[in-house]
């Protein structure tokens, strides 16, 4: 930096070249800055096609969506709205968003409750045993989460829980998801000690401590993990297919196999329209906390 | 001050001389109880959800337990089928060939677009939210239904194709093709990698770039002598969780094959034939669980190899090397 300007202020009184040879090299910098513009913005308009045509095919009768390249529709209709609306096998469709709406936010809740109070253990309390449950923890965020669906569904399934939502909930609410607890912990590592060594010395215990000090800094990695878990679980398709059986307790993920599986290829703007409303509480969830999302994503990968 | 604290010690009744000895472990073993007691929610979840279900999964494999009949003890039966068992040697194959061929296009795509965006003043955070987006709702099902009418006979890619009268047909019938739809899906999830090497990118001092260029080096050597090595920890970062994700791909497979993973298994990846097996007509699911544990002993091997190896290319500043 330093150098640069040294260079450029001895320059400048020489002679006028100088000068027009900066401002040609800031207009060839100005050209490839707009070349550059030009080149993301395309690949921004191909990242965005794929939603853009799931959200234009939505309005579409749906012999229209079959071999149409254009995006603007000849014709649009809320038909498609309409069938999605009424559901499938007499459900519908708001008893499934209901149904994913429970879970999601029960996720979000078993999730911020669970693991920051586990988080706290592992961050600010010296115990016998914390760095080896520590280390499993850690060990536990690479795990493939097929190694335990079986014998969990044969535990959930000898217990009567099977066609409930005890199987989906039960693990948020027990801090499975070691991401979370992780997140957590590395966010309660850089919050000052001092802060709860002076409420120590006042007198405090270790859940005033928590719930006075701790959890009200937290509230950035709170948001950030129930956004997460509440996204998690809105998209997840695995762990309800394998334990709801009853149509009228599934959530929309299952409704939409259900709804492909059914109309195949005979009714495309149905499909489309239900996709478009299964995603909508996503993106819109996705636009209002986008910072909180991305900047998550950001330091998770720094910290790890 | 310490006339009071002293006065205060004096008038309690259990003896100022006992008191700083008596006050050590009983404290610690407050800690103790208190430690554990915070813990408990993770430790129950891990005791009854991870731990247990990994050990009765691993007794498992050597079932064949079903669901109702109950299982009895065949030994390593089940292992030396699996590998007699041609769908799932094409699942191994297909699943594989998605972690080889997918992860380092989505890892390069990813680090390509976060070094245009990097050192960008205008415009960086909007076009990082974009990017990132399809990262959150690629795994869904919705996107699963768009990615099979687009790809599908007559839909839009195929009208693209047959524009240039290359391919026509569909891709998601035909089984030379459904691998790279697939893997398309995983590119166009470059998203979440790329916000964690703009991350890294940001903690690279511009001193280094300015230096190297004062000294000459181009921007191909400024890429592979400075970018490079700084970013090596973000990069084996994102190799790991990626190449682990990958082999965990369902929602997308399931919808798009209509859950059978063909046409002729080219869409089998290893996780849908676990479900089929352990959760489909059979319900064995002592195979399924030889299966689930190939698979985490496949994953522990990878990191493992990961890891060792990164000490030969990954640097870690600090470390004087």
């Amino acid at each position: 930096m330093s150098a640069t300007i040294l260079t450029d202020g001895q320059a400048a009184p020489a002679a006028d070249p100088g000068a027009e040879l900066r401002r040609r090299a800031k207009r060839r910098r100005a050209g490839k800055t707009l070349l550059l513009h030009i080149g993301i913005l395309a690949l921004a308009a191909v990242m965005l096609y794929p939603g853009v045509w799931m959200l234009l095919s939505s309005f579409r009768p749906t012999n229209e969506i079959v071999g149409q390249t254009g995006l603007i529709p000849d014709n649009t209709t809320l038909d498609n709205f309409r069938t999605a609306f009424e559901g499938i096998g007499g459900v519908s469709f708001w008893t499934f968003f209901t149904n994913s709406m429970i879970l999601a936010v029960g996720s979000a809740v078993g999730v911020c409750l669970s693991c920051s109070v586990s988080a706290y253990a592992f961050a600010r309390i010296d115990f016998p045993g914390r760095n080896l449950f520590f280390s499993l923890m850690i060990g536990t965020l690479l795990l493939p989460f097929h190694v335990v669906i079986i014998p969990q569904f044969i535990m959930f399934n000898e217990i009567g829980w099977t066609d409930s939502y005890m199987p989906l909930l039960i693990g948020k609410f027990l801090a499975a998801e070691a991401f979370f607890v992780f997140l957590m912990v590395q966010f309660m590592r850089n919050l000052p000690r001092e802060l709860d060594e002076s409420a120590r010395i006042d007198g405090a215990g270790h859940l005033r401590i928590f719930t006075a000090i701790m959890l009200p800094l937290m509230r950035p990695v709170l948001a950030t993990a129930s956004i997460f878990a509440f996204i998690w679980s809105w998209n997840d398709f695995l762990a309800p297919l394998i334990y709801l059986r009853t149509p009228d307790k599934y959530p929309l993920p299952l409704m939409l196999r259900q709804y492909t599986d059914q109309t195949s290829v005979s009714d495309y703007g149905g499909q489309m329209a239900a996709a478009v409303l299964a995603l909508a509480p996503v993106l819109i969830f996705f636009i209002l906390f986008q910072r909180y999302i991305v900047e998550g994503v950001a330091t998770q990968g720094l910290k790890g | 001050m310490t006339v009071t604290h002293e006065a205060s010690r004096a008038t309690r009744a259990g003896g100022p001389a006992r008191r700083p000895q008596n006050k050590r472990p009983s404290r610690r073993a407050a800690e103790t109880r208190a430690g554990y007691a915070f813990l408990a929610p993770w430790l129950l979840g891990f005791i009854a959800l991870t731990a247990g279900p990994m050990i009765a999964s691993l007794y498992l494999a050597f079932t064949d337990y079903h669901p109702i009949r109950g299982g009895e003890w065949i030994g390593t039966e089940n292992f030396t089928r699996l590998f007699d068992d041609p769908r799932f040697l094409d699942s191994v194959q297909v699943t594989l060939t998605y972690a080889i061929v997918g992860t380092p296009i989505k890892l390069a795509a990813a680090l390509g677009v976060a070094m245009l965006l990097n050192n960008r003043k205008r415009g960086k955070g909007t076009y990082r939210s974009l990017f990132y987006a399809p990262s959150l709702i690629g795994a869904s099902v919705s996107i699963a239904i768009v990615w099979k009418a687009m790809f599908n006979d007559q839909g839009i890619i195929d009208d693209i194709g047959d524009y240039f009268g290359t391919w026509n047909g569909g891709w998601v019938g035909d089984p030379g093709r459904t691998m790279p739809m697939m893997i398309l899906l995983a590119v166009w999830q470059f998203g979440a990698p790329m916000v964690i090497f703009l991350a890294g990118l940001k903690q690279i001092p511009n001193e280094l770039y300015e230096a190297a260029q004062v000294d000459g080096a181009g921007p191909m050597r400024r890429f592979t002598r400075i970018t490079l090595p700084m970013l090596s920890p973000v990069l084996f970062f994102n190799l790991v969780l990626e190449t682990i994700n990958s082999f965990q791909v369902f929602a997308s497979a399931f919808i798009i094959s209509g859950g059978r993973g063909g046409p002729a298994n080219s869409t089998l990846f290893y996780t849908l034939y676990l479900y089929q097996r352990g959760f489909g007509q059979g319900g064995q699911l002592g195979y399924a669980a030889a299966m689930a544990w190939l698979l985490v002993i496949a994953v522990g091997i990878i990191t493992l190899i990961f890891f060792r190896t990164s000490r030969y290319w990954v640097h870690y500043s600090g470390e004087g090397r």
